[in-house]
């Protein structure tokens, strides 16, 4: 397609793609309360529509007429950049997430991805780093939370900011490195070619997951995720009860809401990451007797039944588990996570190696 | 198609704006900054030189051929390099903050405090 | 001419960094201008075609190395760097001197730029992943290593400086 109808439809895509994740996740607000509460004996939001299902609209009208306080003396760039800075880097990271195959409307065939072009062929191509780009981009969003306490110029704030970067950009490397058994497996950093790599199955109905090769990798993934998106039990930095509220004790209104929608978003990547790299994607069964289009959206329904999983999950532990004290968080991540990781590397690769 | 000398313009000034840096502020961190711009320079000329040499192979004068994606691998280097030497250097920054309670290099000139 | 363009447009975003990088008297003001400036950079190597050591660049330098620099500026607290007499002098003499030396040198590269020839955005998969890799595992595996005991030395030589004498 030529240029300018390309750019119409990433623009089309983005837009769709972009409220749809924001309204998921001012749902997921909505979804924690509900199950917390549930969890906890109790019934969650009710009052505002029925079953409190517009709570969240009501907490938006709240952020936005709320007083923007900006207190005396902080640093007052760094104090309005963080909270764009943390949020903007979450959002990007939905740039490289592939949601289904290809879908064609009204004559025109695009991949169901906001980075994925198709060609002439059929062929979908993809950007060759997306795992790493993922990766870079969790690396930067420490700065929102570094620079969100230093710019407050206030103890407790100074102390969570620090305590979340180092929790952070500890969890970093067992991230990174339980992926590294799927690279082996998959042998590329593309994401839509690791859930390509994930097709077919083995005796006939246990599909290729890398969940069953891979399944220490995927407690190691998890487990550092959460610390990475600083949810129980990993959240100590932002734990109401222990350091009024850590990074973000002086910001109000807008600013706190954009560190509440970086969490969520963060917590949306995470769990789409998971279901890509170790649930296979958007791949499911398949009814050839629907239409195109359906069949189109059929695979992204899997791949959303899969994320809603993985986001119940989190909500399920939060209402569960007690948070870690901070020297044994960190205790936890470089004593135990990453010589884990480090050992299910080396069995992949002998492994890999030994079938090759 | 960009000339590789506009390439190689742009590393120099952000070098030179790095030895600036490094002769005259006064905060270490500062001076330490400085130094990573070098390092990032320089780094910008071996990944142009490694395009170029792609797109214009040669031989060097023993009749090896040269390999384009050398580039890429010294770059790799180099940054392990500049962490680790950050990580050192910052340490013995905070070394030194401990004891003498400044960060300007000027104040830091006798070895007994 | 898109890759003219957007080499210009990432090149004065990078200079304007370094720039505001000695212009700023608060550290924490220069560590972010320095952080714009490796983007940017890492902007500039998709551009040579180099998207491993773009992501590096972003994880490695942007994401881990500055996130020191800015931890250790946070902790120091030393606040803004206080005007010193003698370096104004070196200011006035210094800045056009350098000036004119990179502007000689510029000029001398730019005008036999001719001979040298130019870099393209090609579709090749030139700077890949398994490309650098094959080089980097095969024939470059020795220093490979040996960077590896240079980052453990580091490790034990940042503990030990760091330890509070007791």
């Amino acid at each position: 397609m030529d240029t300018k109808t390309f750019i119409i439809v990433a623009v089309i895509k983005i837009a769709l793609v972009v409220f749809i994740m924001l309204t998921g996740v001012a749902y997921t607000t909505w979804l924690e309360r509900k199950l917390v509460g549930r969890i906890q004996n109790r019934w969650g939001p009710t009052r505002v529509g029925p079953f409190g299902l517009l709570q969240p609209l009501a907490d938006g009208i709240k952020f936005i007429l709320k007083e923007d306080m900006i207190p005396d003396n902080v640093h007052k760039g760094l104090f309005i950049l963080s909270p764009m800075l943390a949020l903007t880097m979450s959002l990007i990271s939905i740039a490289v997430i592939p949601f289904g195959e290809t879908i064609t409307v009204a004559g025109y065939t695009t991949a169901l991805q906001i980075s994925g072009v198709t060609h002439a062929d059929g062929l979908i191509s993809d950007i060759n780093i997306g795992l790493l780009i993922i990766l870079g981009v969790t690396s930067v969003g420490v700065y929102g939370v570094a620079l969100a306490g230093w710019s407050s110029n206030s103890k407790y704030s100074l102390l969570g900011s620090l305590r979340a970067s180092a929790q952070m950009i500890s969890y970093e490397l067992a991230l990174g490195l339980s992926l590294v058994g799927i690279l082996l497996l998959s042998g590329t950093l593309s994401l839509r070619g690791i859930v390509e790599s994930q097709s077919g199955t083995w005796i006939g109905f246990v599909p290729r997951w890398y969940i069953f090769p891979q399944i220490i990798g995927f407690f190691i993934y998890l487990l550092a995720a959460f610390a990475e998106t600083n949810r129980i039990p990993f959240d100590l930095p932002e734990a109401e009860t222990e350091l009024v509220a850590g990074y973000h004790t002086e910001y109000s209104s807008m600013k706190f809401a954009m560190f509440f929608m970086a969490e969520y978003v963060n917590m949306f990547t995470v769990a789409c990451l998971a279901s890509l790299l170790f649930f296979g994607g958007w791949h499911g069964p398949t009814f050839s007797f629907l239409p195109p289009i359906a069949q189109a959206l059929l695979p992204v329904l899997w791949f959303a039944l899969k994320v809603f999983f993985f986001i119940f999950l989190y909500i399920w532990i939060r209402g569960t588990l007690p948070r870690f004290r901070y020297d044994q968080l960190m205790a936890f991540g470089w004593k135990f996570l990453l010589p884990l990781a480090i050992a299910n590397i080396i069995v992949t690769s002998l492994i890999v190696a030994w079938g090759a | 198609m960009v000339p590789l000398s506009w390439y190689l313009v742009l590393s120099a000034i952000l070098f030179s704006l790095g030895v600036f840096g490094f002769l005259l502020k006064r905060n270490i961190i500062t001076i330490f900054m400085s130094i990573e711009l070098m390092l990032n320079a320089v780094n910008l000329s071996f990944v142009a030189f490694a395009n170029f040499w792609h797109s214009h192979p040669a031989k060097l004068a023993s009749g090896v051929d040269v390999v384009p994606l050398s580039g890429h691998v010294f770059v790799f280097f180099v940054m392990v390099v500049a962490a680790a030497e950050a990580a050192v250097g910052l340490a013995i920054i905070i070394a030194v903050f401990r004891t003498r309670e400044t960060l300007n290099v000027d104040q830091v000139n006798l070895l007994k405090l | 001419m898109v890759h003219q363009v957007l080499f210009i447009v990432f090149g004065l975003i990078c200079v304007a960094g370094a720039v505001n990088l000695l212009v700023q008297r608060h550290p924490i003001n220069s560590a972010l201008s320095l952080v714009v400036v490796m983007a940017s950079l890492a902007l500039i190597y998709l551009l040579l075609g180099a998207e491993f050591v773009a992501a590096i660049q972003v994880i490695v330098y942007a994401g881990a190395i500055m996130v020191l620099f800015v931890f250790v500026i946070m902790l120091l607290n030393a606040g803004s760097e206080e005007r010193t007499r003698g370096s104004r002098i070196a200011l006035f003499v210094g800045v056009p001197g350098v000036a004119a030396l990179a502007g000689i040198v510029a000029w001398l590269l730019v005008h036999s730029g001719g001979q040298l020839g130019g870099v393209t955005i090609s579709s090749s998969n030139f700077g890949e992943t398994h490309n650098v890799a094959r080089l980097l595992f095969r024939d470059f595996l020795l220093p490979f290593e040996v960077t590896s005991v240079l980052i453990l030395i580091a490790i034990m030589g940042a503990v030990v400086l760091g330890r509070r004498e007791n």
